[in-house]
């Protein structure tokens, strides 16, 4: 699998590097949907620039970089474009990876159902054969290099984070990173946990101490490394200023640059009396799905992490498609349930048309002034719900599939004839 | 106990009027024919008051000084204020320089003293007493328009302060200038509009004018040349330039009737001089009338200029008829205008409403001599400017500001603050450009007309610039008042300030139509999300069974009631 992995390297990297050379890369990296205040590499360079004129970069409202991007770019300055080359790279080469030691994982797990005959005769069709499962991880990679909404947030040069695991110290790190980058990651503590403790055989179960025993070791492992991220940062720097210029930016929301997400257009228009209640909704509700999707979703840390990271990218304050293409990167690990999908042409239509529409009518609202912000809006609405309606598909197909692995494939009604399932 | 107190009272008047008078007060109107055709009136009137406004006395009896602002010294510490209300921009290419230059709208700048432990507070307050004083929309001035300048704006009063803390500047590019303001600044004279020069300004001539500014400068100045003593001076100015064709109907021929619609009858009795002064330098086929044989030479603008001069406290100058009508006439000169020296331009790059540039233009048409400019520029907060694309040069190479002062602005607290000094050289145009990236506000924070834009302040270039005649720096000789309002420190140079344009900006906005159905499409987004996952999370997949119909319904109903097992 080596051989293929590294000829998907290359090309992506080919087409970036194509990319960065010509006049698009500077387009690109102006366009709303591609970068927003928190990530874009403008900024990077003006707080960069104000650290030289010896200003605080947090003492504007410009910057909102956490301390460690402004020290890694003050010695990566003029190796940018290598920088985010290499960290598409590095981050589909962790999801090739990760998603075959899942994909093991799966495998290894439907050997002792099958053995356990815990499935019914007629599923056997649902079954994940090895030949089809082989390249997966491939497919995974394949879609994160070659997404051309990865391709333009690389030569946006946006910071966007991204998740690796392995060992839990490891992974606690990284999470503590992500999280630190940006507060939504939070989310993700759960389900990493999930996923380590079914690697390690531990049963979610409140009652057993081994359970509590693994959480808070993890827990005090993400915590204190966030901790240690939070104080080297302080030290940088010499101030807490970026703690209310990252973080108090992320959940104030004060900037209403227009970007693909619900927030900007929704807090111009807000009543200012009723702007604090919205932005604790608003807010609340991307943490809020953590808790139910882990108890329903417990056995399943993976398809977890997806819907996690799938919820944060649609409803965090400030998207851009680097976002969404990290969990588009894995839809091929659920290609088996592509049978169960309903509203799978209905979406990628949506998708692919809003995607289209998105410069467009941006064109005619700023530039050609044919159009107003209206126009934009309905076009975010537009891309919210049909992504809503991606996530909340595959959660059906999941689902059913689980249900029809415990409760056989064809199923019957009481007087014999063929039955439809609903949920009820 | 009648008759002590009326001799209480009686010794008390004849102790004022033993006093020798503290404040004096002096007016002069200046007169000076434009190159293109127009005339440029410019009125100073001057009251020195010996009171100690710094020290612990209480001042309470106001006589030339008008009280309202002397209760507004003393009540917030001030030290110096000046104050500008201007209507249309000064055109220096074609007009020349101003004696007082001041921007388009308003502007405010103050110098409080030490003993303020509160600036921003004392600030707030005082704009808002003077937005009632001079019936001006001051109170829009707040944190996010008000700057603390580090290097320009120095005092122009006597005092060596270093700390700029106590120093607020302030500008109001929209700000209207009407008849309302004018009457509460000719309220603030000592003779009102009822004699001496400020009958002449009536506010219907005096607005249909190609530019028009009012102002008051507060300072304390010396008395003496050993400036042992201080006393408190108070300059109201009024510049005033009519144009040609608008108000002369296309003739050079100006008189003071046509252009106040007013001639002068007396000098205002509580001056102590009262003059008019006649700028005859440039054409010598001048044409005045009636004569005069007083003429003076004054320094100014780094120019020997020579003036007639009338002097209105002479009962002679009025003539036979009683009244002082001057009627200037001249052909129009052949060849240029003698070039200001520092002049400079301003403008918006770029198209759409995403982003755009900034470039100030400043021009030095010194044939040898390089100097060094101050320029200052207030950006507000909502136009975001990235200091990184900050690029300044002459004559098409790269010319580094030898000290650059940047305060970042912060969202919806204060604005971008830019200072720099910059050395011009020779006979040469040097450019600044700054890009930036306009800002989507709230729909509450756009102004009534959101398509007409938002203004962007003047920005400030103070110079000294090189002087091709002696200046005078002795500043207690008895000059013209036009000519001593700058101090002058040293002979070779003279200090000069340029104000830019105004810069007229759109930003993007949303639709103000539309609160209600935004709050409603996007929360029914997030419902849509909501919906779903719950939908998913709360219910589990069941095998549908029809339903029975309506009668085995019922039936089911009455046997659940008896206990007995369903159909």
């Amino acid at each position: 699998m080596a051989a293929p992995l590294a000829l998907l390297l290359i090309v992506a990297v080919t087409i970036r590097a194509a990319l960065f050379r010509t006049s698009l890369a500077n387009l690109i990296s102006e366009r709303v949907e591609v970068v927003s205040p928190l990530n874009a590499w403008k900024r990077v360079v003006e707080g960069l620039a104000l650290l030289d004129l010896d200003i605080s970069p947090y003492s504007g409202d410009v910057f909102h970089e956490t301390p460690m991007v402004i020290y890694l770019f003050h010695f990566l300055m003029d190796y940018a474009e290598i920088t985010f080359m290499l960290a598409d790279c590095l981050t589909a080469v962790a999801l090739y990876l990760a998603v075959k030691d899942y994909n093991k994982q799966v495998f290894r797990k439907q050997k002792f159902a099958l053995e356990a005959d815990r499935i019914p005769m007629d599923c056997l069709e649902l079954i994940r054969s090895p030949t089809e499962m082989y390249y997966i991880p491939l497919k995974v990679a394949m879609f994160y290099l070659l997404n051309p909404f990865t391709i333009v947030s690389c030569v946006a040069k946006c910071t966007c984070g991204c998740l690796i695991y392995g060992s839990a110290l490891l992974s606690a790190i990284f999470l503590a990173l992500a999280t630190y980058q940006s507060i939504y990651p939070l989310t993700l503590c759960v389900p990493a946990l999930l996923y380590l403790l079914q690697r390690l055989y531990i049963p979610v179960n409140v009652r057993r101490s081994s359970f509590w025993f693994y959480t808070l070791q993890y827990l005090f492992m993400f915590l204190g490394s966030l901790l240690v991220l939070i104080c080297l940062s302080f030290f940088l720097l010499g101030s807490w200023d970026f703690l209310p210029a990252v973080y108090g930016f992320i959940l104030s929301v004060p900037d209403l640059t227009p970007n693909i997400g619900l927030f900007w257009y929704f807090f111009a228009e807000m009543f200012d009396h009723f702007r604090l209640f919205f932005l604790c909704v608003f807010q609340i509700n991307v943490f809020f799905y953590t808790l139910p999707l882990s108890i329903k979703l417990k056995e399943h840390p993976v398809f977890l992490i997806f819907m996690q990271i799938a919820l944060i990218a649609i409803f965090k304050s400030y998207p851009t498609v680097g976002d969404l293409s990290l969990y588009m990167a894995f839809l091929p690990v659920w290609n088996h349930l592509y049978r169960f999908l309903r509203n799978i042409f209905l979406v990628s239509c949506v998708l692919l048309a809003c995607s289209a529409l998105f410069p467009v009518l941006w064109h005619l609202w700023i530039y050609a002034g044919s159009a107003n912000s209206n126009f934009y809006y309905a076009i975010t609405l537009l891309f919210s719900v049909a992504q809503i309606l991606l996530v909340s598909d595959y959660f059906y197909a999941f689902l059913r599939r689980e249900h029809h692995l415990t409760n056989g494939l064809y199923l019957k009604k009481k007087d014999g004839s063929e039955a439809t399932l609903v949920l009820k | 106990m009648a008759i002590r107190r009326l001799k209480h009272t009686r010794t008390h008047a004849h102790a004022c009027m033993l006093q020798t008078p503290l404040d004096d007060f002096q007016e002069e109107l200046v007169i000076r024919p434009l190159h293109s055709g127009d005339i440029y009136a410019s009125f100073q009137f001057r009251t020195v008051w010996d009171a100690d406004f710094m020290g612990d006395q209480k001042v309470s009896h106001y006589r030339l000084f008008p009280k309202s602002l002397g209760q507004v010294i003393t009540k917030f510490s001030v030290r110096e204020l000046h104050i500008s209300f201007t209507q249309g921009y000064w055109r220096t290419m074609q007009w020349g320089q101003p004696y007082l230059p001041s921007p388009p709208g308003a502007e405010l700048w103050v110098w409080f003293q030490d003993t303020v432990t509160d600036v921003d507070g004392t600030w707030k307050e005082l704009t808002n007493v003077l937005s009632g004083i001079f019936c001006a929309s001051l109170n829009f001035i707040d944190s996010t328009n008000t700057v603390q300048p580090s290097a320009s704006f120095k005092p122009l009063g006597i005092g060596n302060v270093t700390d700029h803390s106590f120093l607020r500047y302030a500008t109001l590019p929209r700000e209207i200038v009407c008849t309302e303001n004018l009457t509460p600044w000719k309220k603030l004279l000592p003779c009102g509009s009822k004699a001496g020069l400020s009958v002449l300004l009536k506010s219907e001539k005096l607005f249909h004018s190609t530019f028009h500014s009012q102002a008051v400068h507060v300072r304390p100045v010396c008395q003496d040349p050993q400036c042992r003593t201080t006393s408190m001076e108070l300059r109201q100015t009024l510049n005033v330039v009519f144009d040609l064709h608008t108000s002369g109907q296309g003739k050079r021929e100006w008189s003071l009737f046509k252009m106040f619609s007013r001639t002068l009858t007396e000098a205002c009795p509580l001056a102590s001089s009262s003059k008019v002064y006649v700028d005859v330098t440039d054409n010598p086929q001048f044409e005045l009338s009636p004569a005069t044989p007083l003429l003076t030479q004054a320094v100014v603008l780094g120019d020997r200029r020579t003036y007639s001069v009338y002097d209105l406290t002479q009962q002679a100058s009025f003539g036979s008829s009683r009244s002082l009508n001057m009627l200037l006439r001249w052909k129009a000169a052949d060849g240029e205008m003698l070039r200001p020296l520092l002049h400079s331009e301003r403008y918006v790059a770029g198209y759409g409403l995403q982003a755009g540039e900034i470039h100030t233009l400043i021009y030095n048409h010194h044939p040898y001599r390089a100097f060094p400019v101050l320029l200052l520029s207030a950006v507000p907060w909502y136009l975001r400017l990235y200091i990184h694309t900050l690029t300044v040069s002459s004559k098409g190479k790269d010319n580094r500001p030898s000290y650059i002062h940047y305060q970042p602005s912060k969202d919806r607290e204060r604005p971008h603050l830019l200072e720099m000094l910059l050395q011009l050289p020779p006979n040469s145009v040097t450019e600044v450009t700054v890009e930036f990236e306009r800002a989507l506000l709230k729909w509450t924070e756009y102004t009534p007309d959101p398509n007409h834009g938002f203004y962007v302040g003047s920005s400030v270039i103070s110079a000294l610039v090189p002087s091709v005649v002696a200046m005078d720096t002795n500043s207690t000789l008895d000059r013209p008042l036009f000519s001593s309002f700058f101090p002058c420190k040293e002979e070779a140079s003279y200090f000069m300030r340029v104000y830019t344009e105004p810069l007229l900006v759109n930003l993007p906005t949303p639709d103000f139509s539309m609160p209600y159905n935004v709050i409603c499409l996007t929360c029914t987004v997030v419902a849509v999300g909501y919906g779903s996952l719950y939908n998913l999370l709360t219910r589990t997949f069941q095998v549908d069974e029809p339903s029975p119909g309506l009668a085995k319904r019922i039936a089911n109903v009455i046997r659940r009631f008896r206990g007995v097992p369903l159909l």
